[in-house]
């Protein structure tokens, strides 16, 4: 408290001292900083002291001695890391989860989205609640929800099999099958949001266009590819964009819970996120863990600013800043 | 439209609507699938397996949950105290500094605003977070763990700040003319101004919480601290703990048959993610549009 408030006054004393032009520090802006301070103090715990313990990824951290006390060890930790193959596997991992997830998602939600228009808005309105419902369901019970299906003695997959003369799987110790069943979890949980953009979207776009087509005698099919699609392609790059800049960060609940964590799963479930989650509580390992989320969040920030140069470039509206 | 169009159109229409009634099974299904497992006898269950329709019909495991719902109704306790208190104090700190940052005539508020969003770029990353609640908050096994980390984010900041932009700055001005303080004009003023954000964005922090399990699991040990998302990530884990060590157990002369089964589980599940399941969708209009506008620039 007391420190921030000092802060204040130097800022206010410099701003004052600094150009006569510029308007003076009145006691208005005093009431409005005193507003503004619990927001800037919890900010600074929670955000800009974090940002400092990064320093522990240069450690060797040990709980009994501290950040301070703790010795240091250059780039050890990093050493450590990428000299496994678990460096390779996860980040692969990451992105390609990320940007395999970005096609399905869209070719999916685009053709919810698309379809939705075709049909009149009551209906619509009763489809998008029901695919609504499993963006308020947990990834913790999702997790349930998938033991169900895959369950190796009673799960209804196993049990379907079965009974058309098949062989059960073991679903939760053979790797081969997760990207797929990542995608429909996936899938299932963000279709009802990811639609509703891309619908938004559509029902903005100018409806003369579409009586133009039609008196031109346009099939459905011509609208959408000749009208809708090209109108979209704004929004799809911008999320797009977004995509590439949250490339390094992965759904943890998605990959930890759905998976069960089971450990024969890593090689094809395993994100930068569950990794740094078991080697900071599982493994104890804090500084490679620390190191590791440094890693992700330093590559994170250049994708972040060179996505958003991107979007500048294209259109200045979009961009973040 | 001639007449073949017309058929054309109503074969087309129903090829869509047949599309979304399938998509609309698909997705409901493991919702039925589990409310079915949950009613389901436990012997037929482990004859038959998980099916949609239960093969005997039984309440046992909703009986067996509700004669002894100790754990139960205490993490429905910590998840209300938690959503409540977290939600309360979010939109607080958040309509506050959002308020000044939306003010043009604020002398801090560009390096105020690059303050706040900064922290959207780079972040120290997990070890650091776990290191400061526990070495220095000393937050471990304590509900603020829950409430404190995720109670004040930059998109809801965003999302007010756009709202309270909106506020003609005339209305103000004139408060101010009459003499009132900026706390006073925020607190009689903008504050009431802005209920409609205020519901729309409380209720989507509130989800947040409800379904909050990551900080829980990070930080809760105590047995009498457990939110509802961790009472089923624990349930889970005692499970496969008790499945991987069956001889282990059988040892111990312990029966298997009595420990938490099959259809107890997921009546839990349903007793635990069900109530909200009815509530939040007739809020959907709502979460839409903070998610939207969270997803855009303010």
């Amino acid at each position: 408290m007391h420190s921030s408030k000092t802060a204040w006054r130097v800022t206010a004393a410099q701003a004052e001292g600094k150009t006569k032009s510029r308007r003076k520090f009145r006691s208005g802006d005093k009431e409005l900083t005193f507003l503004a301070l619990p927001a800037a103090i919890y900010i600074f715990v929670f955000s800009y002291l974090t940002m400092f313990g990064v320093i522990i990824a240069f450690k060797n951290y040990r709980y009994d001695k501290g950040i301070w006390g703790s010795e240091w060890v250059g780039l050890d930790n990093f050493k450590f890391f990428f000299l496994t193959e678990k460096a390779y596997i996860v980040t692969r991992n990451t992105v390609l989860y990320n940007v395999w997830f970005w096609i399905a998602t869209t070719f999916c939600a685009l053709l919810v989205a698309i379809l939705l228009n075709e049909i009149s808005r009551k209906w619509s309105k009763y489809y998008q609640t029901v695919m609504f419902l499993p963006t308020f369901v947990s990834w913790v019970v999702i997790m349930y929800l998938a033991e169900i299906f895959l369950h190796h003695d009673y799960g209804f997959i196993n049990r379907l099999l079965e009974s058309l003369g098949g062989e059960r799987i073991r679903w939760y110790l053979e790797p081969a099958n997760w990207p797929a069943i990542l995608t429909v979890a996936h899938l299932w949980k963000s279709i009802g949001f990811s639609a509703l953009v891309y619908y938004a979207g559509i029902v903005a776009i100018d409806p003369s266009y579409y009586e133009a087509a039609r008196i031109d005698g346009a099939t459905r099919f011509q609208m959408v590819r000749k009208i809708t699609i090209p109108m979209l392609a704004p929004l799809i790059t911008i999320l797009l964009i977004m995509t590439i800049g949250s490339m390094f960060r992965g759904d943890f609940g998605l990959h930890f819970f759905v998976s069960g964590n089971s450990p024969l799963l890593y090689n094809s479930v395993d994100i930068i996120d569950t990794f740094v989650y078991r080697a900071l509580s599982v493994s104890g390992d804090t500084s490679m863990a620390a190191a590791v989320g440094l890693y992700q969040s330093l590559v994170g920030f250049v994708l972040v600013v060179a996505a958003n140069y991107a979007v500048r470039k294209i259109n200045e509206e979009n961009s973040l800043w | 439209m001639n007449e073949t169009a017309l058929t054309r159109n109503r074969t087309g229409n129903a090829i869509i609507h047949l599309f979304f009634l399938l998509l609309s099974v698909g997705i409901l299904a493991p919702f039925l699938l589990i409310v079915s497992v949950s009613l389901t006898d436990e012997k037929s269950l482990m004859e038959l397996g998980y099916s949609f329709l239960p093969s005997r019909f039984s309440l046992v495991a909703y009986d067996f949950i509700l004669r002894t719902p100790a754990a139960l109704l205490r993490a429905y306790g910590n998840t209300i105290i938690v959503t409540v208190t977290g939600t309360l104090l979010s939109l607080l700190f958040t309509s506050m500094v959002a308020y000044t940052i939306s003010r043009r005539d604020y002398r801090l508020r560009v390096p105020l605003t690059v303050y706040i969003f900064f922290t959207m770029l780079f972040s120290g990353g997990l070890v650091p977070f776990y290191i400061l609640m526990t070495q220095y908050l000393h937050l471990k096994d304590s509900l603020w763990a829950i409430i404190l980390p995720g109670m004040l984010s930059p998109f809801y900041v965003l999302i007010m700040k756009g709202f309270m932009g909106k506020i003609p700055h005339e209305l103000i001005e004139s408060a101010k003319v009459d003499g009132a303080s900026e706390w006073r004009i925020f607190f009689r003023m903008i504050l009431p101004l802005s209920t409609p954000a205020l519901a729309t964005l409380g209720l989507f922090i509130a989800f947040n919480y409800w379904n909050e399990w990551f900080n829980a699991l990070l930080f809760i040990d105590n047995d009498k601290l457990v939110p509802l998302q961790l009472l089923l990530v624990r349930i889970m884990n005692t499970l496969d703990f008790l499945r991987n060590n069956s001889e282990y157990i059988q040892n111990l002369g312990l029966d298997m048959s009595q420990l938490p089964n099959e259809s107890m589980r997921m009546a839990l599940v349903i007793l635990v993610a069900g109530p909200m399941m009815f509530v939040f969708p007739f809020f959907q209009k709502y979460f839409v549009q903070g998610m939207t506008v969270g997803s855009l620039k303010g």
